[in-house]
Formats: structure tokens, sequence, C-alpha cells
């Protein structure tokens, strides 16, 4: 790789300069509010924030309802990351194929992510509609088959849907390219060796793309903890009974709408901390087993 | 075990024709080499016979059934790739077992011929490497053992020697050719090397631009080339070639440059005044004082060691003679040479094509061409 010196550390400085800024004023600043509020508490009749230590914490670590949201954030996390990128490895294994009509196709699937979460929620609403369209005649047919309006569990597999629906064009994206990124003449000789096509997928193909793999799954666990707000917000608000109670929205919930901005806070920096974790964890152990020479 | 029967076979991208109806007879057992200048389809022919490429028009035949519609895990091939293609994901001991492995075979037996094979082969040690951690030279091996552990019909090698060192390319090439004398098998091995070509081949086919110039023995294409395409490609240094018209006597030809040379009188097709191009090789010119019948414009030497180059002009051409003589000529100087008749190859001047003795005796290919 070639690499620029700067004799002169003012030029690099200035050219560095706004994207710290950008950082600092959509990242470091919020984070330093977030934690500020995180260990205090406001006075019920203003005047000023009382330092509480980690009693707001605490609260939440004994509030069943902040349990019950880990609980389905977890859930929606695992599924939603499990059906998008399987998904778009299937996907990206036909499109490798090159099967007629690929190049359409791979168009289309690209398009979902440049599509914003609450449209994604939005065109859900109406798919899912159990009143409307397909969902009613299924429900005319076989009665409360399909209700997320008031089944927690069918809300929840919508929002999951819905989810992965907008998270598979991304994941679809990198297999594809390391598909393609694989050396055609191992693909040759492997099939020089005898294997037919599902067995070089799972002896070749697959293995070589364990990078790509570990990657997306970092990345697409921490969009379901952090990038479902607009799903949930315009496909259940949170409900029914807070079946789709999900963190994010929670911390919402609890600091615009109950104007809790010392528990949404507190709620913010366990999330940090829990994506934080979770990524390095992932890196620490899971990455190390699949890098090759 | 395995004859290769190509009858008419093309292929084209699109609309570039790249490979024209090649016809070409393997036998059993043979080591064939697919000789000629990059891009001209020695891959793609290769690559036809394993079967990674489809046949545009003609018919490819392995052991006496067509196989242009089977798929190439079902044509008893194996193929050694250029950049050797080893799984960088497995250990040189899977590389090598994955062929039985796929076949389904059991654990204790393939552990078996694994051994055997790097026994042969001389990699016991690296079993548990990945490819990622051998040497060129260790990595081709492995791609030689991934092959041979098969034992296939049919040996394809697509340049496999060109990434190695020249010392390690020279070792190599005798033990595939040891190699294919123990195993058996067909072997079709392709390279732009002569060299590598010559020393390989039991015969040689010159390719070039999609045709085949020439099938036969090393000796045959260095002593009766087909084409001046081939007494240019094969024999090194490269042959001289002269322009000229026969004479009116039929018997010897005028060149360009002034000077008539005599040619063999049993050139029979040499119509007077027809256009034609002689071919001398370099080693067939030799210096001399009196009786000289060519003249060479002395420009530079060229020390090869174990004899020199002299490098001149005739005319408007490049002329090398190759000599052992110590005396260099001084700059500009004009050295006499005498070009024997019978070492004197004569080309059609349009079509390039050799102008056959009459009387020559049947070529030895035409007989290993018949059906066995
Ligand atoms: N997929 C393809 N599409 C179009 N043209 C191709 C394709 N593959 C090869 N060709 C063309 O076919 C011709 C022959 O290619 P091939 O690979 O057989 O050459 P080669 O004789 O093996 O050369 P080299 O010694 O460089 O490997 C080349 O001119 C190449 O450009
Ligand atoms: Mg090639």
């Amino acid at each position: 790789m070639r690499r620029a010196y700067f004799k002169n550390n003012w030029i690099a400085a200035l050219m560095v300069a706004p994207q710290l800024l950008i950082i600092f004023v959509f990242f470091y600043w919020p984070t330093s509010q977030a934690i500020y509020w995180a260990f205090t508490l406001e006075q019920p009749w203003g005047g000023g924030n009382e330092w509480v230590g980690f009693e707001n914490f605490r609260q939440l670590l004994t509030d069943s309802q902040y349990w019950d949201s880990v609980r389905v954030s977890v859930i929606y996390a695992i599924a939603t990351t499990a059906l998008a990128m399987g998904m778009a490895l299937i996907l990206a294994l036909f499109a490798d194929r090159q099967l007629t009509g690929y190049k359409f196709y791979r168009v289309g699937l690209i398009w979902p992510y440049a599509v914003a979460a609450p449209a994604v929620g939005l065109s859900f609403r109406f798919i899912f509609n159990p009143s409307a369209g397909l969902f009613s005649y299924i429900n005319h047919l076989f009665p409360g088959l399909w209700d997320p309006i008031m089944n927690g569990s069918h809300a929840l597999f919508m929002v999951i849907v819905a989810g992965a629906w907008k998270q598979i064009a991304y994941s679809f994206i990198f297999f594809l390219a390391a598909l393609q990124s694989i050396p055609r003449s191992l693909t040759e000789a492997c099939a020089m060796d005898g294997s037919g096509v599902l067995r070089r997928m799972w002896d070749l193909q697959l293995p070589l793309m364990a990078p790509t793999f570990f990657f997306l799954l970092v990345i697409n666990i921490t969009d379901s903890f952090t990038d479902s707000f607009g799903i949930v917000d315009t496909l259940t608000v949170g409900g029914p009974a807070r079946a789709t109670n999900l963190m994010v929205y929670k911390i919402y919930e609890d600091g615009f709408r109950g104007l809790d901005y010392s528990g949404a806070a507190a709620q913010s920096i366990i999330l940090m901390l829990l994506v934080i974790a979770l990524t390095f964890f992932q890196f620490r152990f899971v990455e190390r087993r699949i890098h090759y020479s | 075990m395995a004859d290769i029967n190509i009858r008419k076979v093309a292929k084209a991208y699109g609309k570039t024709q790249v490979v024209h109806g090649i016809d070409l007879d393997i036998l059993d057992r043979e080591f064939i080499v697919i000789l000629g200048p990059s891009g001209c389809g020695k891959s793609t022919l290769l690559r036809m016979i394993a079967g990674l490429e489809a046949i545009s028009s003609g018919e490819i035949a392995i052991d006496g059934k067509v196989v242009n519609d089977i798929e190439p895990r079902a044509r008893g091939c194996a193929m050694v790739f250029q950049n050797y293609a080893l799984y960088p994901h497995m250990t040189v001991a899977q590389n090598i077992g994955y062929a039985l492995k796929v076949a389904g075979i059991s654990r204790a037996e393939r552990d078996q011929r694994i051994a055997t094979v790097a026994a042969t082969l001389d990699i016991s040690d690296y079993l548990d490497r990945k490819p990622g951690q051998l040497s060129g030279g260790q990595r081709q091996r492995v791609a030689m053992g991934r092959a041979m552990i098969r034992e296939p019909k049919v040996f394809l090698f697509d340049e496999p020697l060109s990434n190695l060192d020249a010392k390690l390319r020279v070792q190599m090439r005798l033990e595939i050719r040891r190699l294919h004398q123990r195993l058996n098998a067909t072997s079709v091995f392709v390279t732009h090397d002569q060299v590598e070509a010559m020393t390989l081949a039991d015969r040689l086919v010159v390719m070039n631009a999609g045709h085949v110039e020439q099938v036969g023995s090393a000796e045959e294409l260095y002593e009766r080339p087909a084409s001046k395409y081939v007494g240019g490609f094969i024999g090194s240094p490269h042959m001289n070639f002269l322009k000229g018209q026969i004479a009116d006597d039929g018997c010897s030809v005028v060149l360009e440059a002034g000077p008539t040379l005599p040619i063999n009188p049993r050139i029979g097709r040499a119509a007077p005044g027809a256009a034609v191009d002689i071919g001398i090789r370099p080693e067939h010119a030799r210096r001399t004082g009196e009786g000289a019948n060519l003249t060479v414009r002395y420009d530079f030497l060229e020390e090869l060691g174990n004899g020199r180059l002299f490098h001149g002009r005739v005319g408007d051409s490049d002329f090398i003679v190759q000599s052992a003589d110590k005396t260099p000529p001084a700059f500009g100087e004009e050295i006499g040479l005498r070009i024997d008749p019978f070492h004197i190859h004569l080309f059609d001047g349009e079509t390039g094509v050799r102008l056959q003795e009459i009387a020559s005796v049947a070529p030895a290919r035409t007989r290993a061409l018949e059906p066995a």
C-alpha cells in the first residue's frame, strides 16, 4: 500500500479535523451526555441534577419489564440475523451461479438496503395486516391464525421478518462479492476432484467465505440491536403488551414518552456496553479460528 | 487405458473464434505436449478435454466414448493447474485426499493412499501444513499428488512449471516424465516453452492462432517443420529466414539479397519463379574461407559458454550463425558461409507451407496416427 507522509503535521490535522468534528458532535458529545444522565437524577421540580451513582442501573436491573425487553431483543437479534444471513447466502449462491435473470434480481436484491426502516415498516404493515390482503383470506379460513395486533408472538414474528428483509440486501452484497472473489480455478479443481455443485458449496465456498460470514455476523447482530427502532415504531409501537418492546425502542419510550431521561440514558449505556462486548467477544474468539495460513 | 480422439473441435466465445476445428488423435499412454505462443488456444483446448469449457462444435472422445456432454468428474481426467489451485483452507493431506473423500472412500484407505502418494512425491513431511505455508515447488508437488491419487486415465497439465525457478523447473520436468512412465496414464501437457516441450513429449502439437500447425516427434519437428511458423518456433536459437525466388533451373533459389543458393534437387513442387522463404538453422551455417555461397555482414557476438552466436545481416534480414569459432570478425566485416543444400528448408512465400521433398520417406507420424 502506498502511504502519504506529511512533513507538516498541521496539514494532516486539518485534513482529519472535519471527520473528528463529526465524530465528536454526533458520538462523543451525546455519549458523554448519556453518561452524565445515567449517573444523575433530575430534581422532581427542576433545579439541577443530583448525583446518584449506580442507582439508575440498580433500578433497571431489578425491573422485570427491562429484562423482558432484553429477552425480546436477544430473540429478535438472533432470529433476524439468522434469517437475513441465511436468505442472503442462498440468494448469493444462486446469483453466483448466474442462473437466468440473475442480473435483474441482483439489482432487485440490493434495493431494499436503500429503503428507510420506517418505509419498510409501513409496507410490512400492509402486507401483514390481518384484516386486509392475503392474511385476511387466511384468517377467514382459519380464524385467529394470524393476529399480530393481539398476539405477542405473531407481532414479534412480524417485526423479525421485516427487520430481516431490510438486512438481507447488505449481507447479500458481501456474500456475493466473497463468492466471486473465490478463484475460478479452485472451483474447477474441485469439480475435477469429483464434487458436485452442493458439495462444492459445502466444502469450498462456505469455508472460504468464513471471514465474510464472521464480519456480517458482527454487523447484523449489532444492527439488529441498534437499528430496529423504525420498524418497531411503524409496525407495532412495541406492543402488544410490550411483546416487541426492543431495547432501543424502550429507550425511546422511557426517555421521550415517559420523560425518564436518567433511566433511558442508563439503558443506552447498557446497550452500548452490550454491543461493545459482543463485538469484542466475536473478534477475540470467533475470528481467530477462521483465518488461513 | 485411454486414447483421446479430437474431431473438428472448435471453440468460439461469442463471435470470436478461438479454436478452429482441430483434429488430433492422442494414443494411449502417450505424452503429448501442446506447444504454442500465448493466446493461441492451448489452454482452451485442454480445458475442453477436461470438460471445464463447453465445446462449440466437433467431438472429443476419451477411451472411445464421446464426452462432449459428460461432466468433468465423470471423464476420468485429472488436471494440474498453472497456479496449482490448492484449497487454501485444507491441509496438504486433505488437499491430496479430497477426491477420495468425495468418492466416499474409507478414512483408513484414504490415509494409506495419501501416504503412498506423499512418499512418491517426497512431501511426507508437510502433510499437516496448509498450502500457504509451502514453497512454490512444494505446492507444485501437492498439486501433482492431488491429481495422481485418483489414478486417472488422463493427466492434463496446464503450464504447471511456469511459476518455478529455472533449476526447479528442470528437476520437476524430469520427475513428471518419470511419473508418466510409472503411472500408465495418458498425459497432455500444455506449455509455451519449447525446451520443456521437447524434453517431455513423445509427440508435440504445435498450435498457432487456434490451428494445429504440425504434430510430430521433437526430431521430426526440428528436421522437417511443416511450415515456416513451426520452423521459427522450434529450435533455439531460432531459424533464419531469407526471401527469394526459385531460379529458372528449378534447382536453386535467387535470394532477394543477391546470392543464389543451390537447393535440394528433390524438392518437387518448386515451380521456377515462385516466391519462397528459405530457412537455415544457425547451427547449419558453417563459417568458411573459400567456397562460400552466402555472406553475412557481422554485427555482434553472443557468448553462450558452449558455443557462440554471430549476429549479422544478410540484405535486410537478421541472420545468426552458431559456431565454436574463437576468432570474432571485425564489426561490419563480411563472413563467408557455406550452406549445404540439404539443410535448406523451403517454404511457400505466401502460405508458409513447407515445400516437400518428392521422394521423402513416409514420416513416422502418419504411421502413428493410424488407429491402433
Ligand atoms: N472467457 C473468454 N472469453 C473470451 N475470450 C477468451 C476467453 N477465454 C479465453 N479467451 C481468448 O481465447 C484465446 C485463447 O486463450 P487460451 O487461454 O486458450 O490461450 P493460451 O494458448 O492458453 O495462452 P497462454 O499461454 O497465455 O495461457 C485468447 O485469445 C483469449 O483472449
Ligand atoms: Mg493458457
